[in-house]
């Protein structure tokens, strides 16, 4: 047992998904050309002021819901003053002293154990600029180029309080946090988009002990694996600095993915931000009713929807965890539920083949054809014996690409099953007749052979036979040979 | 004719009866700036090839017959830090010298569809920062009644184009003064409005919660024709207030029979000239005779409204003037790395009076030193309003001296803070938000006198219908200059 504890706090920043940036009308749509979604607004031209877009608003209130979060009636804007080349108006308008939402949490579950991890605050804010070094990395760049098209994208902040303790629970709150917010539909929540950025502060103290230790910032952290990886490492190190009899100098450090270490960036100096109102933005009042409309439009959120499937549909943990991973697929197996009553039968269609061909085409769930409509019909016709199991996975898979109905597909392609008791007898004694030796090996005791058997009929059928009758029939021949 | 002479509410009369073109008035008003302008220097830009196109252009749909804008084919100067599409906007400023903005400003676009024809853009203090257009990186600009003297500031170049029939109307702004003291220095009517009346969207900022954009007319009529023009909100300007503006005309009404005004008492005494004083009680003795009651009032908190000025503008110049990086626009100065041009770009593109203020601004807002200044000045700029909400309670408007003394002469205020004094009467009126119109009234050694009216949030019109009830009842406010003096 290590005699040191690591203390972690996670900034999170969120791109809200807008259709226009927070103070002009500019698209905020990815991967435009470079600055072509600017104007004199967003590029903070001379003279330029701007109008809070009210769905910024509505977003971070709904963000702040789902967070458990109270939401302050009284809002103002503050500038943060500080020179970079990406920043068009050299300050960056946030919400200092009056966050929108504060004093919430998450429930994580590690190791099997529930932790909660309480939000410091969420506040919203405008995004700057993007640098794009001319070089492998910032520190050898040759030159830099700045896109504007992301200055003035709506962000919120979401900030942690220090009560995480290891990267792996700093890793499960990033996922139940881009789970949570994926549901609200506030934002795409891709770090590989950078609508989620986090970085880390992470310090280390002897166990029992109440002060905080030195923090360093972790910065350059593009995957939540990268995230667990970089606090294990930088905890590591901390603990390495501290038992040589060293201090950990308060820092910003970056992480290096590809050496797996941090790097050290540069000193934080505590910048003064000389924060104070920004007086282009008159405040803003939130009403309770407001808030209250907006808490009664929030999707049913992902504890209370788990909770529910296994509760209410009998799903077991582990079913109910996976299918309300994301929010689409909830969805998909409510709505098929809805539809054909048996939960567990949908629910391993949905974790097995569906998830199977998502992944296979690397799709989302909104991307593909197949309905939930489908999906039930297609579990009703194995159910009323139209098709096998087996065939309907095929079915399945032509449902997937197409988005045909499934009793079409099987008509068109003539895959309904044959329960005709006479012709599969018929079947069966040809399978019999020509393959002896199986059934000998059948008739001494080798029992496995009437698997080949059943496959044999199977392939003369060309899968379409029912399977349980094929093998109640061929049983009964076999037994009076 | 001499057509520059006129007011826009002449001129429209002509206009209207087809009397004169607007080609003639505008080459009229471009000739009288051939004559003038080397003495006074109003302009930093002028644009008389679009403002004669633009001429040509009315005169057509005159004949026409279309319905035209209220400000049609009228000659208007704009002070240099309200932006325009394809007209470089520099802030009398060495850092925005080659900045042509690629858009209007909203009074811009609402000058536009009144059809109005700007002939050119106005010279200022650098940054507005300034009370007499010294601060100008260019040249000073002169005062048309005496050459030797400053015309105030910061919007010189407008109070003296108006003044020197350079242009019929100009629009400035007014951050604590800029528009109303340098109307009274060159004799020419000036309103600052209501803080979110008239949109700052496209008016470069000095400090965002007190600025904000005016005319300059030749009387009290055309003020109102104007205000009819610029007012309104602004989708573009969250401060602009969602309201609907009268016709200000309507106020334009030659009666203050029974209208309470009061006449703060810390606005008088000690530090004002006694010709001015004499000149503004000259001014009330008037108002009483012409059926008003006039009564003297305090405003306890007046004296620290300077000193909180002088934190809370400050503060938020540093931030407004932070975006003058070089990075995108502007002077740049190129160095090795990033941080060096940026401290080169701003060494060598900020006057000594705008890095005075940025830096005071700067160490205002500092951590440590915040709450002692910053926040106190906040605090007391609450108290000054507080004073004006009480006395409102009481009196229809207020009126006072604009400034301590008539205009002064070239580098007699090297001293900042002698120059901020200058000052001392229109800072209140920014800090509160309120509306105040700067009135010419007679001359004290040949140079006029300006009163100032301050009225209630958004009640312009009973300072139009004071302003007016005098200017019909005295000669005192009608005021020509002669363009004396040696000019050097």
């Amino acid at each position: 047992m290590s005699k040191y504890e690591a203390v972690i706090g996670l900034e999170v920043h969120v791109e809200l998904k807008t259709k226009t940036k927070i103070f002009c009308g500019c698209p905020t749509e990815f991967g435009a050309e470079p600055n072509t979604n600017v104007c004199p607004i967003c590029l903070g031209l001379p003279g330029s002021t701007g109008v809070l877009n009210k769905k910024v608003v509505e977003y971070a209130i709904k963000a702040g819901l789902a967070l458990n979060c109270e939401i302050a009636g009284y809002n103002k804007f503050d500038r943060k003053n500080y020179y970079y080349p990406d920043l068009p108006k050299g300050f960056q308008v946030s919400q200092y002293d009056y966050p929108i939402a504060f004093n919430g949490y998450l429930d994580i579950e590690v190791n099997g154990e529930t932790k909660r991890i309480g939000i410091e605050r969420l506040h919203i804010e405008e995004d700057p600029g993007k640098l794009v070094h001319l070089g492998e990395t910032i520190t050898v760049a040759q030159g830099s180029l700045i896109d504007y098209n992301r200055s003035g994208m709506p962000l919120v902040e979401i900030v942690t309080k220090p009560v995480i303790h290891s990267g792996e629970e700093a890793r499960v709150y990033l996922e139940k946090l881009k789970q949570t917010l994926e549901y609200t539909g506030v934002s795409d929540v891709k770090m590989e988009q950078g609508s989620l950025r986090c970085d880390a502060n992470v310090s280390v103290r002897p166990v029992g002990s109440e002060k905080l230790g030195t923090k360093t910032e972790i910065k350059n952290l593009n995957s939540f694996r990268a995230v667990q990886r970089a606090i294990e490492y930088e905890i590591a190190r901390q603990i390495d600095v501290l038992e040589d009899g060293e201090k950990v100098i308060p820092e910003t450090r970056t992480w290096d993915e590809n050496k797996g270490i941090t790097l050290s960036m540069r000193n934080k100096e505590n910048p003064d931000y000389r924060c104070f109102t920004e007086a282009d933005l008159p405040p803003l009042d939130v009403s309770r009713e407001w808030v209250e409309e907006l808490r009664n439009s929030l999707p049913e959120l992902p504890d209370a929807r788990k909770k529910r499937l296994i509760e209410v549909d009998g799903l077991p943990e582990y079913d109910a965890t996976v299918i309300t991973s994301t929010k689409a697929l909830a969805d998909f197996y409510d709505r098929t539920v809805e539809k054909y009553k048996d939960a567990k039968t949908v629910s391993n269609w949905i974790m097995g083949e569906f998830s199977r061909l998502l992944n296979a085409n690397n799709l989302e769930v909104s991307e593909t054809k197949v309905t939930p409509d489908g999906l039930a019909k297609l579990l009703g016709l194995i159910e009323n014996g139209t098709i096998s199991g087996k065939i309907a996975k095929q079915v399945f898979e032509e449902m997937f690409s197409t988005g045909d109905d499934p009793a079409e597909i099987v008509k068109k392609k003539g895959l309904v099953q044959i329960s005709d008791q006479g012709q599969l007898e018929g079947i069966i004694a040809e399978v019999i007749a020509n393959n002896p030796k199986s059934v000998e090996d059948y008739k001494n005791g080798k029992e496995k052979a009437i698997g080949f058997l059943v496959g044999q009929v199977m392939k003369a059928t060309r899968g379409k036979a029912n399977p349980g009758m094929v093998n109640k029939l061929l049983k009964e021949k076999l037994d009076q040979i | 004719m001499d057509l520059h002479k006129l007011t826009i509410h002449e001129l429209r009369e002509l206009l209207a009866n087809k009397e004169i073109s607007v080609l003639e008035l505008t080459e009229d008003v471009f000739k009288r700036i051939d004559d003038v302008e080397d003495k006074v220097k109003s302009f930093l830009t002028l644009t008389k090839e679009q403002a004669l196109a633009r001429a040509k252009d009315i005169d057509e749909k005159l004949a026409k017959g279309e319905k035209l804008g209220a400000l049609a084919g009228i000659p208007v100067g704009i002070k240099d830090n309200i932006c325009t599409e394809g007209v470089r906007t520099t802030c009398a400023s060495k850092m925005l010298a080659n900045f042509t903005p690629p858009y209007n400003a909203t009074v811009m676009k609402k000058l536009e569809s009144a059809d109005a024809i700007m002939v050119g853009k106005t010279n200022m203090d650098e940054f507005a920062m300034g009370s007499s257009t010294e601060n100008s990186a260019f040249f000073p600009t002169r005062n048309p009644w005496n050459l030797d003297r400053v015309p105030g500031g910061s919007s010189g170049g407008s109070a003296a184009s108006v003044a020197s029939d350079e242009v019929i109307f100009a629009l400035g702004s007014d951050t604590g003064g800029s528009i109303r003291q340098p109307a009274a220095f060159c004799g020419v009517v000036g309103l600052k409005p209501t803080y979110g009346t008239v949109s700052r969207y496209g008016l470069i900022a000095f400090a965002s919660s007190l600025d904000q954009i005016g005319p300059f007319t030749k009387d009290v009529t055309d003020c109102a024709l104007v205000m009819n023009v610029i007012t309104g909100h602004d989708d573009f300007d969250s401060t602009s207030v969602p309201m609907d503006h009268p016709d200000y005309t309507k106020f334009l009404i030659n009666d203050i029979k029974g209208m309470r005004i009061g006449i703060p008492k810390e606005y008088f005494g000690e530090g004002i000239d006694p010709g001015v004083e004499a000149k503004i009680k000259e001014a009330i003795a008037k108002l009483e005779e012409l059926g008003a009651i006039a009564e003297e009032c305090s405003l306890p908190h007046t004296e620290y409204a300077m000193p909180a000025y002088y934190i809370i503008a400050p503060a938020e110049a540093s931030s407004n003037l932070a975006r003058y990086d070089g990075v995108r626009y502007g002077l740049r100065v190129e160095a090795e790395d990033v941080l060096t041009m940026f401290n080169r770009s701003r060494a060598q593109g900020f006057g000594t009076e705008v890095k005075r203020r940025i830096m005071l601004g700067t160490y205002a807002l500092s951590s440590g030193y915040y709450d002692a200044y910053y926040l106190k000045a906040l605090k007391v700029r609450n108290l000054v309003k507080q004073d004006f909400d009480r006395a409102f309670e009481k009196f229809d408007c207020l009126l006072t001296p604009i400034a301590p003394s008539v205009a002064f002469e070239f580098r007699s205020k090297a001293d900042p803070l002698s120059m901020y004094k200058q000052d001392v009467c229109t800072i209140p009126i920014n800090l509160a938000g309120l509306p105040a119109l700067s009135l010419p009234y007679g001359l004290v050694d040949g140079m006029p006198v300006g009163l100032q009216l301050i009225g209630k949030p958004f009640d312009e019109g009973t300072l139009l219908r004071v302003a007016y009830t005098l200017e019909q009842n005295t000669d005192e406010t009608r005021l020509k200059p002669v363009l004396g003096g040696s000019g050097r």
